[in-house]
């Protein structure tokens, strides 16, 4: 497997992780070009959020390694992966119900004049441009964020993390919990920014017809090991479940 | 989107009216006492009413970052009583009156680090952490000052710059209420505590450090607190070990929350919890007026916090669309 290093975005080789007696994860590879969506599925308990926390930097690997654009690298912290572009937005969203809009996208990234006051009007104006740019609709950056629909919520949390220049976009269940109108403009959203080319996205889903979807590749995980990996267009719902069948009898026989 | 201009404008419309709507409370309130009582609207009345809105709208401006963040101080009375003892001590030890206040403004600012300390860093809810800080820091003042009051170190000048002549001690509180206004609305530590509050995980997760932003508001309000106290010690001419207490400590609390401030935190008013303070003071004075004894004071009281709380969680849930 060697990928064009200079297209490649990240790469984590045989990373395992053990919490006390505990194997979370157990040798997985992946890697994740520029411009490119890679969607992870799996059950709960697969691994997936453990992977996630590896790569942001929040866990370190018990073993294995991280590459970013081709050099390797150790995670110190959270900040650290983030000042090397590494954003993650959390299912929780990370944003302040009572807060606007323009005051969550800036979240601890205020714009200030001269006497460390708080720039309201350069904040909204920025904020309401970098969405139009990102192609997010809302009524206004003023309105609560608590106002917002599931989908507009999330679409503020992915323009937050784009709009700081994130070279690797984590979304954790990106879709979870909305409705086909709301996903469709996640989806676009999604899209739209992979048409950009220089950012890439590992998405974590459970959704398999969805995955497909979006995804130019696919990541199957399954108790801490990687069993399935391919391009979307080469596989199907089908072939997917086949695979978690296979394990589930495998497993059961054990 | 065709609703979406109505929804910003409901939105707006509403938060404006919940501090419009105390507004009018105060205003309806200062009408009625006017015109029933004929010494209400006199020169020396309103002094007295301003020194007795002072105060509580001054330790409010503290426990009302408090709240937003998510935190309360039960234990703040209790500083108010003893930072008048600590410049009072100070100076009789010939140190002077200005170390004296600077030394009560530092011990202040320690009770409210070990307040904020305990609660953030050993994870004690912040309403028990400041019920035990409470007691003690009255045993520690009625000790020290053996149980009697003291007359307030310094000339008549610098009693009445300090609040003693006419409506100074209101200008103060005016001032410290514009500045914290300004901190809360218009300085990142203003919008991170109410990140704080709001989402505590998920400010975190966008790297604001909670402990110090709790910590900080913790200290604030103590010195707040502590600078009350000597304002009440200097207009009053004498220093009380039995001071303040819960007493003011509630009032702030419920001026805060008469404002506006939710106590389940991510929201609030600086400015709401000096108009709180004020609808009480109106209350307080107008009934000490017409002759209506404190015990029916305490149940008016009673009664303006859980309307003001009702109408907060109400007038809440309506302004989100339904939601929380």
């Amino acid at each position: 497997m060697s990928a064009v290093t200079g297209n490649e975005a990240l790469r984590a080789t045989d990373i395992t992780k053990n919490f006390g007696s505990i194997s979370a994860l157990s040798g997985i590879s992946l890697h994740v070009n520029k411009g490119e969506v890679l969607g992870i599925l799996g059950d709960n308990g697969a691994g997936k959020s453990t992977l996630m926390k590896i790569i942001t930097g929040f866990h370190k690997p018990t073993s294995g390694q991280l590459f970013i654009g081709g050099e390797a690298v150790s995670l110190a912290s959270v900040d650290h992966a983030r000042a090397l572009g590494i954003e993650c937005v959390y299912q929780d969203l990370a944003l302040v119900n009572t807060l606007p809009i323009y005051h969550n996208m800036f979240l601890n990234r205020e714009l200030r004049t001269r006497f460390g006051m708080l720039d309201h009007r350069a904040m909204r104006k920025r904020a309401a441009a970098a969405l139009e740019d990102i192609g997010v609709n809302v009524p206004s950056v003023d309105d609560e964020v608590a106002m917002l629909s599931g989908g507009q919520r999330q679409a503020i949390a992915i323009a937050r993390a784009v709009y700081t220049d994130a070279k690797i976009l984590l979304l954790d269940e990106p879709l979870a919990a909305m409705g086909a109108r709301e996903a469709g403009l996640i989806i676009d959203l999604i899209q739209r920014q992979r048409a950009k080319g220089d950012i890439s996205i590992i998405m974590i889903m459970h959704n398999y017809a969805q995955t497909l979807e979006i995804a130019d590749r696919v990541m199957m995980m399954q108790r801490g090991t990687v069993t399935f990996e391919g391009a979307a267009k080469d596989t199907s719902v089908e072939a997917l479940l086949e695979i978690v069948r296979r394990e589930y009898r495998a497993m059961r026989s054990r | 989107m065709s609703a979406s201009l109505s929804f910003r404008q409901r939105g707006t419309r509403l938060l404006a009216l919940r501090e419009a709507s105390i507004v009018v409370v105060a205003l309806l309130l200062f009408g009625y006492f006017s015109v029933v009582n004929g010494n209400f609207l006199t020169g020396p009345n309103l002094q007295t009413l301003s020194q007795f809105v002072a105060p509580s709208a001054i330790i409010a401006c503290g426990e009302i970052m408090l709240l937003i963040c998510g935190e309360i101080d039960l234990s703040v009375g209790q500083v108010f009583a003893l930072a008048p003892f600590i410049m009072a001590f100070t100076d009789k030890a010939g140190l002077g009156l200005f170390v004296g206040f600077v030394f009560a403004m530092i011990v202040s600012a320690l009770i409210g680090l070990i307040n904020g300390a305990v609660t953030v860093l050993l994870r004690v809810p912040s309403f028990v952490t400041t019920l035990g800080t409470l007691f003690l820091i009255n045993g520690f003042t009625l000790t020290v000052s053996r149980g009697f009051p003291i007359n307030t170190p310094g000339g008549q000048t610098v009693a009445n710059i300090f609040g003693a002549a006419g409506y100074n001690e209101f200008l103060w509180a005016i001032l410290i209420v514009a500045i914290m206004h300004m901190v809360l609305r218009h300085r990142r530590w203003g919008l991170h505590t109410i990140a704080v509050g709001g989402n505590l995980t998920g400010a975190t997760e966008a790297g604001i450090n909670a402990a110090r932003i709790k910590i900080g508001n913790f200290m604030l309000t103590s010195v707040l607190g502590g600078i009350t106290g000597i304002l009440e010690a200097f207009r009053i001419g004498s220093t009380d070990p039995l001071a303040g207490g819960t007493n003011i400590m509630f009032l702030a609390v419920a001026a805060g929350v008469i404002g506006g401030t939710s106590l389940a935190g991510g929201s609030g008013t600086i400015i709401g919890g000096l108009i709180g303070a004020i609808v009480l003071g109106v209350l307080q004075d107008g009934f000490t007026l017409q002759g209506i004894n404190a015990f029916t004071f305490d149940m008016i009281i009673g009664a303006a916090i859980l309307i003001a709380m009702i109408a907060n969680i109400h007038v809440g849930r309506f302004n989100r669309g339904g939601r929380q």
